[in-house]
């Protein structure tokens, strides 16, 4: 056991040192969503005087999006280092030692969780400077990072898995776009219930990424909802666990030693 | 009449790509109609809120944001084609080539316009398709359609600039975010007037905001600040050319 956790521990002390020595790797994925939430928090403010709207603060209701939207930035990170750990034949050198597959993908997604606190740590830091006051409280602050976890592994080991079955830092890289879809096509800007046009509406219900924004807005600005965070840990539970499972059997594959 | 020539050229090769590569051409098509589809169809209820007057709705509203967002995404998307070019060395042996090197920028400006012309018409016609209202005469259109061609050559030369100081795609970054960042600090989402706080600020110094303002107004019929708007387009077309010849001539002294 001990022999696993010093492997584990080897390759994500490899996987952060590697992600922190790329400035772009870190830069991009905290700077990026606070640019878009200054834009959308200062162009949306107006939103907040439709009736029912939830919140008076709009930056609060937009807060939840960099969570999601750094989660998505972890998938490419986690992707792209991988492909081009196959890339250059690293994985095929360590497939010759007696390191456990598990270790690696483990290790991988340590240093990918690394991050994501970090960037829930600058995130919610934000939050709080510009007068963002979590009505969950203390314990709120809890849940919310145990989610911001869950949300990075679910979404890291994805791109794990697109790593290992494509073997092409490019093709992580297309992911991209699609990710970007889900995100746009959700209730990000606005909530569900707000949303005129029935057929986007449909959408966004039917977008597993709305709960998982409604889940970090609720601790954020409703305080405890039961409903919400079912929904929002139980979806990001079952993408954590299929997209492991995917990673798994990928690797296994990738790291047939004959 | 050679750098017509030289233009020509540069300017087919550069379309030949793209509408052959789909993995160029298809993102540059695609986005903005997602952009239309997310922003018009999302928050259409945007234009319930009180003081929001623009009378043809929010999807025509948007839609005139997503044209000169396409227009400029269509100039930086033909600057990282340029980047890729002198990555790969062609464009070293182009400046060898040609007899008169104003005609490459010249070039790669009628490609940008070319490839954005085709992303406009698609955009226009599912705009129209969805009911977008049109309440501006013949000419409001024009002036309208005018104003996103100023913006797309603009944009082509800030990118081409740009891409023939650095010479890779590594400057794609530098190309792309400050365009995102003045596109966006416009009043993407509701009227100027309906801004509040620092984003206030920064829209009313943005020249873009005048460009935006003015062809909501075309396609409203309802033109406003058309001096202004063709004056900021203008100067910032001119500025950039003068950018990219500088550009151009420093991509020629490293050889």
């Amino acid at each position: 056991m001990s022999v696993f956790a010093d492997q584990v521990f080897l390759l994500a002390r490899r996987s952060v040192v590697r992600t922190i020595r790329q400035p772009a790797n870190v830069i991009g994925p905290l700077v990026f969503p606070m640019l878009l939430l200054a834009v959308n928090s200062g162009g949306l403010k107006a939103e907040t005087r439709l009736p029912g709207f939830p919140t008076n603060s709009f930056v609060a209701f937009a807060l939840a999006v960099p969570f999601i939207q750094g989660a998505l930035f972890a998938t490419m990170n986690a992707g792209t280092d991988l492909a081009r750990d196959i890339q250059t034949g690293f994985l095929n050198r360590l497939s010759l030692t007696p390191m456990r597959g598990i270790a690696l993908l483990a290790g991988q997604l340590g240093g990918v969780v690394t991050l994501g606190i970090v960037q829930a740590i600058v995130y919610l830091s934000v939050g709080l400077a510009v007068g963002v006051r979590l009505e969950s409280g203390v314990l709120g602050v809890l849940v919310l990072f145990a989610f911001a976890i869950l949300v990075s592994l679910g979404f890291g080991a994805l791109g794990a898995f697109a790593a290992l079955r494509t073997g092409s830092g490019e093709a992580v890289q297309s992911l991209f776009p699609a990710f970007f879809v889900f995100l746009f096509l959700s209730s990000m800007n606005i909530p569900r219930n707000l949303i005129a046009t029935t057929w986007f509406r449909d959408v966004a219900t039917a977008n597993p990424v709305s709960y998982l924004l409604e889940c970090v807005r609720s601790l954020i600005i409703t305080g405890w909802n039961g409903e919400a965070l079912v929904l929002g840990f139980g979806i990001a539970a079952a993408i954590a666990v299929s997209s492991l499972a995917l990673a798994s059997w990928a690797l296994r594959v990738r790291m047939a030693r004959t | 009449m050679r750098s017509f020539s030289v233009a020509r050229a540069v300017a087919w090769r550069t379309l030949h790509n793209v509408f052959t590569n789909p993995s160029l051409f298809v993102p540059s098509l695609v986005f903005p109609l997602f952009f239309f589809t997310a922003f018009a169809g999302g928050l259409s209820r945007v234009q319930d809120v009180p003081g929001f007057d623009y009378k043809e709705g929010y999807t025509a509203f948007q839609f005139v944001f997503v044209l000169l967002q396409s227009a400029a995404f269509g100039g930086v998307f033909t600057g990282f084609g340029i980047a890729r070019d002198f990555e790969s060395g062609f464009a070293r042996r182009l400046l060898l080539a040609a007899p008169n090197r104003s005609g490459i920028l010249l070039g790669y400006a009628i490609a940008a316009l070319g490839r954005w012309l085709v992303t406009a018409t698609f955009l226009t016609g599912i705009a129209l398709a969805v009911g977008m209202n049109v309440g501006g005469s013949g000419a409001d259109i024009v002036g309208l359609y005018t104003l996103a061609v100023i913006v797309n050559a603009a944009a082509v030369l800030w990118a081409a600039g740009v891409a023939m100081r650095l010479r890779t795609m590594q400057a794609g970054p530098v190309m792309q975010l400050p365009v995102f960042v003045v596109l966006f600090f416009a009043p993407v989402y509701v009227p100027l007037s309906l801004l509040q706080g620092w984003i206030h600020a920064v829209a009313v110094v943005n020249p873009l905001t005048r460009v935006l303002e003015a062809a909501r107004g075309f396609l409203a019929g309802t033109p406003t600040e058309v001096g202004a708007a063709f004056g900021a387009a203008l100067l910032l077309a001119i500025a950039f050319s003068l950018w990219a010849f500088r550009g151009l001539r420093k991509a020629e002294a490293a050889g």
